[in-house]
């Protein structure tokens, strides 16, 4: 660790993982209540495991964003974080106010949180992943403003890389974009077309800004290769990223009352979304290719190449599956989008958390730059657990939706959603099984923290 | 890459590119902006619509639900309720039913104790979701 402020990004991926757990458990709650319709009803109804399930996921991943750019920052800027006090108290409020939003979803029935949270004075609540109460909403802004202003700052006054500006774009695009969650028209078209800036602006836009800098920022640090190489890369995949998912938007527009012009536009750009995405996996393995040294953390280099790869799987492949508007016809709203929900989370945003706290974890716990053999191991072992059951919940879930399209809404004689849900249930059972297998594989990683952590940390010298 | 293709070019194509872009869906907005009026069902969005889409927000419906195929896929797509359960009064008799500890082994809605007024405006709701234009879909009356 190179800057003493950068200390500030270890409570940020401890919180981060935490939450993680918390996300993973629910998920396995509602997968279940997929096959065992009553568990937990009515205490935890699937809207409200649903909630805390991929309202932790964000949480989390926002957590390990900030604590990526508090360490990278200060490193790529030469110098101290602006305000490394003004880190911890963000860090404080954010997590508070979101624990108390998850226990609110958890506690009292949603309405009364509502009212007890004032929704009625400006209604935000009760939209997919926007679902958190107007104040934590307005909250989570105050906390992106202090954590822009943190970072903006420690770039303005320090060095300018291309990795620390296009992260900080993909910041102030995140923050800038989420206003949009505070705009909740009666119209229903309206509502929809405005509620994707917030969804579909972050994931597959500027996300994938933060998503590529990070991994420019590991690749550089582990591989060697030179500076200019990488970031021409990244600014050559960022650009891919805005050319093709701005107005690839459009294929959210198809079946929600806007003009049927989007079918082309969205059909025609959002196919071309995976290129940015086979960009980075190209690119990660080329640079790992090029290294001018082997870097102590083989842990890191798996995940970095783990992520690139994965996105591509999960955001691009998964994503193109259903993304031409005859084929989105069938399959919209299905086990399919869930499916491919499923492996592009996982493959673009919580494997490069996960890059960033494997790079960065060890330094931040006073390692010179990696764990012991026995820890990375073990990292290892976890890696492959959760990125194989995750590759089979996919499969799953499409395997699910696939059936669920034909008997639904594809046959001659289409039949009830209930009934078809019925006759999926096996693909249901499975997805559930893999799904605690990727818990093993998160309990796995969490011990790789443990386990190891008093041996002599890994060295290069075994030549590859 | 190339070393004619330098990193200023590659840094030039990120900015002119995304710029084009943001320009493009921005007029591309423009026009819908002012498309959509023929197709979003405005005429009828009443208070009582505007009511019904509060309440089905106060109660996260979308967290089982999908409506225009966006939510959860938990339950039944919603868009078409007015048509598949037999207009408001079928709505109406299908929330109002739901039993209070849900039904052994199988999914169910929970029973959300609705004033008659509430349930009016959910169905209103509904009804007004299921008139706008949404390019044919769903598929078929299943959802």
């Amino acid at each position: 660790m190179q800057y003493k402020s950068q200390a500030v990004a270890k409570p940020y991926f401890i919180a981060a993982i935490g939450l993680f757990v918390g996300q993973i458990v629910f998920g396995l709650v509602m997968g279940l209540q997929y096959v065992w319709g009553d568990f937990l009803f009515p205490e935890i109804p699937f809207n409200v495991a649903r909630m805390v399930h991929t309202n932790l996921l964000i949480v989390w991943l926002l957590f390990g964003f900030m604590g990526a750019a508090y360490y990278l920052v200060p490193e790529e800027s030469e110098r101290e974080l602006q305000s490394p006090g003004l880190a911890i108290l963000m860090f404080w409020i954010f997590l508070i106010a979101g624990a108390l939003t998850i226990l609110g979803y958890l506690l009292v029935p949603y309405s009364t949180l509502a009212d007890l949270t004032g929704n009625a004075l400006l209604p935000t609540m009760g939209r997919e992943f926007l679902e958190q109460p107007t104040i934590t909403k307005i909250g989570i802004v105050v906390v992106a403003l202090a954590f822009l202003y943190n970072i903006g700052m420690t770039i303005l006054k320090g060095r300018k890389t291309a990795v620390s500006l296009v992260m900080l774009i993909g910041l102030a695009g995140l923050a800038v974009l989420f206003l949009f969650s505070f705009y909740n028209p009666d119209n229903l078209v309206k509502d929809k077309f405005y509620w994707w800036w917030v969804v579909h602006l972050w994931v597959e836009g500027v996300w994938e800004l933060i998503l590529g800098s990070i991994l420019a920022f590991v690749l550089i640090k582990t591989t060697g290769v030179d500076r200019e190489v990488i970031e021409k890369w990244l600014y050559v995949i960022i650009a891919m990223t805005l050319i093709t998912g701005i107005i690839g938007t459009g294929h959210h527009y198809y079946w929600i009352g806007t003009p049927d012009y989007w079918q082309w536009w969205g059909s025609v750009f959002s196919a071309l979304e995976p290129i940015p995405f086979f960009m980075m996996t190209v690119f990660a393995f080329n640079m790992v290719n090029r290294r001018r040294r082997n870097h102590p953390n083989k842990a890191a280099m798996l995940w970095a190449l783990g992520t690139a790869v994965m996105a591509f799987l999960g955001a691009g492949v998964w994503g193109f599956l259903h993304t031409l508007s005859p084929v989105n016809f069938y399959t919209h709203g299905s086990q399919i989008t869930a499916a491919h929900g499923h492996m592009a989370f996982y493959g673009a945003y919580v494997m490069i958390v996960l890059t960033i706290i494997s790079y960065a974890m060890p330094m931040l716990r006073g390692r010179e730059a990696a764990n012991s053999n026995r820890s990375q191991v073990l990292e290892m072992w976890s890696f492959w657990l959760m990125t194989v059951s995750m590759v089979f919940i996919t499969l799953f879930l499409t395997g699910a939706g696939i059936l669920q399209v034909y008997l639904q809404r594809f046959s001659d004689n289409p039949q009830p959603f209930m009934v078809v849900q019925d006759k999926v249930a096996l693909f249901y059972w499975a997805r559930e099984l893999a799904g605690v297998v990727f818990l093993v594989g998160l309990v796995v990683y969490i011990a790789s923290f443990f386990v190891g952590s008093r041996d002599a940390e890994a060295v290069t010298s075994t030549a590859e | 890459m190339a070393q004619t293709f330098t990193k200023a070019m590659a840094r030039n194509i990120f900015y002119g590119g995304s710029l084009f872009f943001i320009l493009v869906f921005l007029g591309l907005t423009f026009d819908t902006t002012s498309a959509i009026p023929k197709r979003d069902n405005r005429a009828n969005l009443t208070e009582t619509v505007a009511l019904g889409k509060k309440l089905w927000e106060k109660n996260d419906c979308i967290g089982c639900h999908t409506l225009l195929g966006e939510g959860a896929y938990f339950a039944p797509e919603l868009g078409n309720a007015y048509k598949r359960l037999g207009g408001k009064e079928g709505i109406i008799a299908f929330i109002k039913s739901r039993p209070k500890d849900g039904i052994p082994g199988r999914r169910s809605m929970p029973q959300f104790n609705f004033t008659d007024e509430q349930l009016d405006a959910i169905a209103e709701f509904l009804k007004y979701s299921s008139e706008i234009n949404a390019g044919g879909w769903p598929p078929n009356i299943q959802g």
